[in-house]
């Protein structure tokens, strides 16, 4: 037998442990080793959410001054370094550091991708929520979940033995260049647009349709006049987004852009972009060379192109919210 | 034009554009599988890769991919269910909350080979641990946290209040609460997540080639002691993963059957990443159904 709180009554074993159960006391250092601590949990909690913060926060510190080192002790002027076109930094003699062809080609393969993908992911998005409103987006999810599933190198690889033997067997170039790189790139962001895209046009209220279509617009007016201006930019940032991953994928476009440091001048010359020449070199570059650095300050513009790109889809949500 | 005219052109393209992304998936997904399966078979499974000659197999790759994903999920997961409830229950509205809010939006969106230049800058090169899995490990850490960290925070929010409001009501606090009636009725939706996110892991290439590394040393399955150089087991030993393996054979490697190779290696690792998927739709639906009854 215990006596509870007030000493006053004796109660049953049983009730005073599920009394001690339910009712906790307030957190104290003392029950900190106790097995249902409400202070321990509550440091489980807060230990998990600042490891995220120590994660973000480092990541970025530290590839930012590694990412300067080939300006701060390698004496690589930044200007030449982003707008002139002789990169050449293995050379023994004479290394140049100009990385404008390869910071243009991500550019360029990030926007030529947007281009494919966007009219397609749109156009599905639409179907799945004003053609096709009661089949339309169980048949299409899955298909969307498994283009998102698989892994970049397979789209890579795709790339490689389908795509670059077509094209070169179309025309008199290698195969390897731009053009396969935005069709492997545009594929692996449709996924990531269409799924944006129809969640934003579900999102449209209902009596914006109605009222348009009950004025005797037909669904094609109503589409172009009212749901696309409406969704307008949550569509935005599901392009933004797609574009964000086809400014960071490596691998699939190392296999098929042909790695040449020079401006293409059409669809069909090889190309290169700040993934792929970083993938090529990291590895057999010496650590603390110039070399090595200049490969680092590549990937310091590949983060503050990522950056970049998280500010503009803050601020087209803050625009959607607004309005 | 008329207008009905253009509304049925207008119909005709965004059936055709649905169209394009259906054949797409159909492409890829037949291309990669018939093409390769044909290389995929026990003695491909088996048998250790080869640097030069023709017949290799993927054996270590595929006990390096598992193990990887193990080793990334013991962490991803105490963490990013811990950083999900702290977003879904604990944070107070204020600016701390806001910056992990954005700590987690940026870790999502950025590129993985970032996330391997950070982990071959701080754990490869800084703390000298050399390409190994665990270097690998914990840039897949990084990586997948915020999946599951969204994953945790959007089941328990989607818990009806009512059933936390009820368990509040009786005493209970807010971490027994937590953990003895929210969690559980949200795990069939966290669990869903972290296989899905397990199947992003198992797929992953860029994150790993600075860490984890481009080579595997030749694994003795008969010793099994952590801390020998070549059990499979050791964590500081570099390890090559079945993507990645793809990768190096078409851009690094010098064998001759690396279609086929590479081929193979990509069907199994589809048909692994879609049996990631079913599992993940079944377990949970499977779960849902025990737990409620219908």
């Amino acid at each position: 037998m215990t006596l509870n709180k007030e000493g006053m009554t004796p109660l049953p074993i049983e009730q005073s442990s599920t009394r001690e159960r339910l009712i906790k006391k307030s957190p104290s250092v003392k029950g900190f080793f106790k097995r249902e601590s409400e202070l321990r949990g509550k440091w489980l909690i807060y230990c998990g959410a600042l490891i995220i913060i120590i994660a973000t926060v480092s990541l970025t510190l530290f590839l930012v001054w590694q990412g300067l080192r080939v300006f701060l002790f390698d004496g690589v002027n930044p200007i030449h370094f982003l707008f002139r076109s002789d990169w050449n930094p293995g050379d023994a003699k004479h290394p140049t550091y100009g990385a404008f062809p390869i910071i243009f080609g991500s550019f360029a393969v990030t926007a030529l991708a947007a281009i494919v993908a966007t009219p397609i992911s749109i156009g599905t998005a639409l179907f799945m929520t004003e053609i096709a409103k009661k089949w339309g987006d169980k048949a299409l999810r899955p298909v969307i979940e498994i283009l998102v599933g698989i892994p970049s190198v397979v789209y890579g690889l795709i790339g490689l033995t389908l795509i670059v033997p077509f094209i070169a067997n179309h025309s008199d170039s290698i195969g390897y260049g731009l053009l396969p790189g935005m069709i492997v790139v545009g594929m692996m962001i449709l996924p990531t647009i269409t799924s944006i895209a129809a969640d934003a046009l579900h999102s449209i209220p209902n009596e914006l349709k109605n009222a348009s279509y009950a004025l005797g617009a037909t669904r094609w007016q109503t589409i172009a006049k009212v749901i696309l201006p409406a969704a307008l930019p949550s569509l935005l940032t599901a392009v933004v987004l797609g574009m964000a991953r086809a400014f960071g994928e490596a691998l699939a476009v190392q296999m098929v852009i042909g790695n040449v440091t020079t401006i293409p001048h059409s669809l069909l010359e090889p190309a290169s972009t700040l993934t792929t020449i970083i993938t090529l070199h990291m590895g057999n570059t010496t650590t603390g060379s110039p070399f090595n650095h200049a490969l680092w300050a590549l990937g310091l513009v590949l983060l503050t192109m990522s950056y970049i790109f998280i500010l503009i889809i803050r601020y087209l949500s803050r625009r959607r919210t607004l309005s | 034009m008329r207008i009905q005219t253009v509304n049925r052109i207008a119909t005709s393209i965004i059936i055709l554009c649905a169209g394009i992304m259906v054949t797409i998936m159909l492409t890829i997904l037949g291309y990669v599988l018939f093409k390769g399966i044909r290389f995929v078979d026990w003695h491909f499974i088996t048998t250790v890769a080869s640097t030069f000659n023709v017949g290799g197999g993927i054996k270590d790759q595929l006990w390096n991919s598992f193990y990887l994903l193990v080793i990334t999920m013991v962490f991803t997961i105490p963490l990013g269910v811990a950083g999900g409830v702290y977003l879904a229950e604990y944070a107070p509205d204020n600016r701390i909350t806001a910056f992990i809010r954005s700590c987690v939006e940026i870790l999502a969106s950025l590129p993985s080979i970032v996330v391997g230049l950070f982990g071959m800058l701080v754990f490869v090169n800084t703390f000298h641990w050399g390409y190994s899995i665990l270097s690998g490990a914990i840039a897949l850490t990084i990586f997948n946290l915020p999946v599951i960290v969204r994953v945790t925070e959007d089941a328990l929010r989607a818990v009806p209040q009512e059933i936390k409001e009820a368990s509040m009501g009786l005493g209970v606090g807010q971490w027994y609460t937590m953990k003895k009636v929210l969690l559980p009725a949200a795990f069939p939706g966290i669990l869903t997540g972290i296989i899905l996110s397990a199947g992003r892991v198992f797929g992953e290439s860029a994150a790993l080639l600075f860490t984890a590394g481009l080579t595997s040393p030749d694994l003795d399955f008969t010793h099994w002691s952590p801390f020998s150089e070549n059990s499979p087991l050791n964590i500081f030993r570099s390890a090559e993963t079945l993507s990645v393996h793809i990768w190096a054979v078409n851009s690094v490697g010098i064998i001759k059957d690396k279609v086929a190779v590479a081929s193979g290696s990509a069907a199994l690792l589809v048909i692994i990443i879609l049996l990631f998927n079913l599992a993940a739709r079944g377990l949970g639906a499977l779960i849902q159904k025990r737990m409620t009854g219908k």
